[in-house]
């Protein structure tokens, strides 16, 4: 019996979204996915890059919490070299959502209208250019129906139906992938590209799922569960990438 | 030939409704002893366009900002700007908010006195419905394909802050980024350099590498030393960003009392020396 908590079993889903990726920039927003793809580095993909959160490829990153080490750089990646390397399409995005929709479209621009917001948040930043060029994964730390809509207030992040309309050529690096949350992971493998749920986090049913999304989710067949952390990848996390337990912080562990 | 001048001289030479470019990125490396000086200033109705950190929060608050040309306005170690916040909630701006990459696409395109750089950045994306004057453009060649022609970011005055800088105009950088700098300027009729140290030529080379001397004396109009002038952002490699400081102006934002008490000890003073005396006493 595992005594992983529901932080942990989200790192191992963000870990799993980088498996088979190879030599690719692995980049994150928010702490399960900065967890998840630390620990693919250090055991089955260790040939993703990672940069140290500023503008330099390190062969080790930094643990999320805890002290940091003496880096060693692979290579020099400052934000205009950043955008070459991503509209060469050799990357693959965790980025975060406050919106997002059945088709993968997502918003962290604003809440409610864009001339006049309710709520200004980040601004488009980099993700309609890195939905169009290269692979996109999103995290929700806390998924609800507010957050899963029927429809984004702005789309920063470009989803499946609307890259259908443009020219192949322009989205050849489309792939916006998979979805994780802390109630379960989503992929977009069905014939309209619609979101499924893909794996359930132990714990958490159906229901629970279907009443935290606003739109109808495509759910087939027996579900599986989000698989449990080894000894040895548990170690990891607990003692060398989030020694202090950021991630419990983002992630509570239900009751 | 010796182009020091003063933050009050450059900034005299702005005009109402004119466009502005601010190099740096976020809170970093940002000219904002120039800003301040903007505060003081009566011009108005400025176009700016940024990789935006603190300087659009106080702009914006203190009215000077007609349009933001932007990707995302970030504190970095504050995720959001409170005062950006503000004005867009009270739709008192203009936001023509971009994909971060695009604006480097615009930059250079002025940079290169091109009317536009085509880029797949935007396409199915609300970026184009929010800047309707930005158009498709037809490849050409045998592919065919429709793209983005981001138009060029054209500036009347650019303002960058280096860590080094020569009376002529020749400037380095000593931190890990030269963000978008070089191409602010050559983006930009008017150019104004602050550097954290003025010196002569010959020494520049102690200070770091080559690949550190990104700006050279056509580029830049007006030198300014300006010591500790990217305050409170960051200026490494001579100093971090001041968290403290950044916290105090973050949290004060929220309370109109507290704001007019951090305005009154800050920014509503008369000279940028007093900025500098009144951050030091705290």
């Amino acid at each position: 019996m595992s005594d992983a908590t529901r932080g942990e079993i989200c790192a191992i889903a963000c870990a799993e979204a980088f498996r088979g990726n190879g030599e690719i920039l692995a980049s994150c927003f928010g702490t399960a996915p900065a967890i998840g793809a630390r620990l693919a580095k250090a055991t089955f993909e260790p040939d993703l890059l990672m940069t140290d959160g500023v503008c330099t490829v390190v062969e080790t990153p930094n643990p999320v919490s805890g002290p940091g080490h003496e880096q060693v750089v692979e290579a020099w990646l400052p934000f205009r070299t950043i955008f070459d390397h991503l509209w060469n399409g050799n990357r693959h995005v965790i980025m975060a959502a406050s919106q997002i929709d059945q088709f993968g479209n997502q918003n962290f621009a604003c809440i409610g209208e864009h001339a006049q917001p309710k709520a200004q948040l980040l601004g488009m930043r980099g993700a309609p250019g890195n939905t169009i060029s290269h692979t996109t994964s999103y995290w929700v730390a806390n998924q609800t129906a507010k957050v899963f809509v029927p429809k984004v207030d702005v789309v920063s992040g470009v989803g499946h139906d609307r890259a259908a309309k443009l020219d192949p050529a322009s989205t050849q690096g489309h792939d916006v992938r998979l979805v994780i949350s802390n109630l379960a992971v989503y992929d977009f493998e069905t014939p309209d590209k619609r979101m499924r749920l893909k794996a359930l986090h132990p714990g958490v049913t159906v229901d629970q799922v279907v009443e935290n999304t606003g739109f109808e989710l495509v759910i087939d067949g027996d579900i599986p569960e989000t698989r449990l952390p080894t000894a040895d990848e548990l170690a990891l996390i607990r003692d060398t990438i989030d020694p202090k337990g950021f991630l419990s912080r983002e992630v509570p562990n239900p009751e | 030939m010796d182009k020091r001048t003063t933050e009050r001289e450059a900034v005299a030479e702005l005009r109402d409704g004119m466009t502005i470019g601010i190099g740096g990125w976020g809170s970093r490396r940002k000219p904002m002893s120039i800003v301040r000086e903007i505060l003081r200033s009566p011009v108005k109705d400025l176009t700016v366009v940024t990789y935006g950190g603190p300087e659009v929060g106080l702009l914006c608050n203190y009215g000077k900002v007609d349009k933001l040309i932007y990707g995302f306005v970030s504190l970095d170690s504050i995720a959001l700007e409170p005062h950006f916040r503000k004005a867009r909630q009270a739709g008192s701006i203009k936001a023509a908010e971009l994909d971060e990459g695009m604006l480097q696409w615009g930059l250079l395109a002025a940079s290169h006195k091109l009317p536009f750089l085509p880029t797949r950045s935007g396409m199915g994306s609300d970026v184009l419905d929010i800047n309707p004057d930005i158009k498709m453009v037809k490849s050409p060649y045998a592919d065919g394909e429709e793209l983005v022609a981001m138009p060029a970011l054209d500036l009347d005055v650019a303002f960058i802050h280096m860590n080094r800088g020569d009376i002529r105009g020749n400037g380095q950088y000593l931190g890990p980024d030269p963000y978008f700098d070089d191409m602010y300027c050559r983006a930009a009729k008017r150019r104004f350099m602050t550097v954290e140290k003025v010196m002569e030529t010959s020494e520049m080379a102690n200070e770091g590498p080559l690949q550190t001397r990104i700006i050279n004396r056509t580029m830049v109009d007006g030198v300014i030393e300006a010591p500790n002038g990217a305050h409170f952002t960051e200026c490494p490699s001579d100093y971090g960003r001041d968290e403290a400081f950044q916290k105090e102006y973050a949290a004060t934002a929220k309370d109109p009392e507290a704001w007019e008490a951090f305005k009154a000890k800050y920014l509503d003073v008369e000279t940028e020396a007093d900025y500098q005396k009144a951050v030091a006493s705290r």
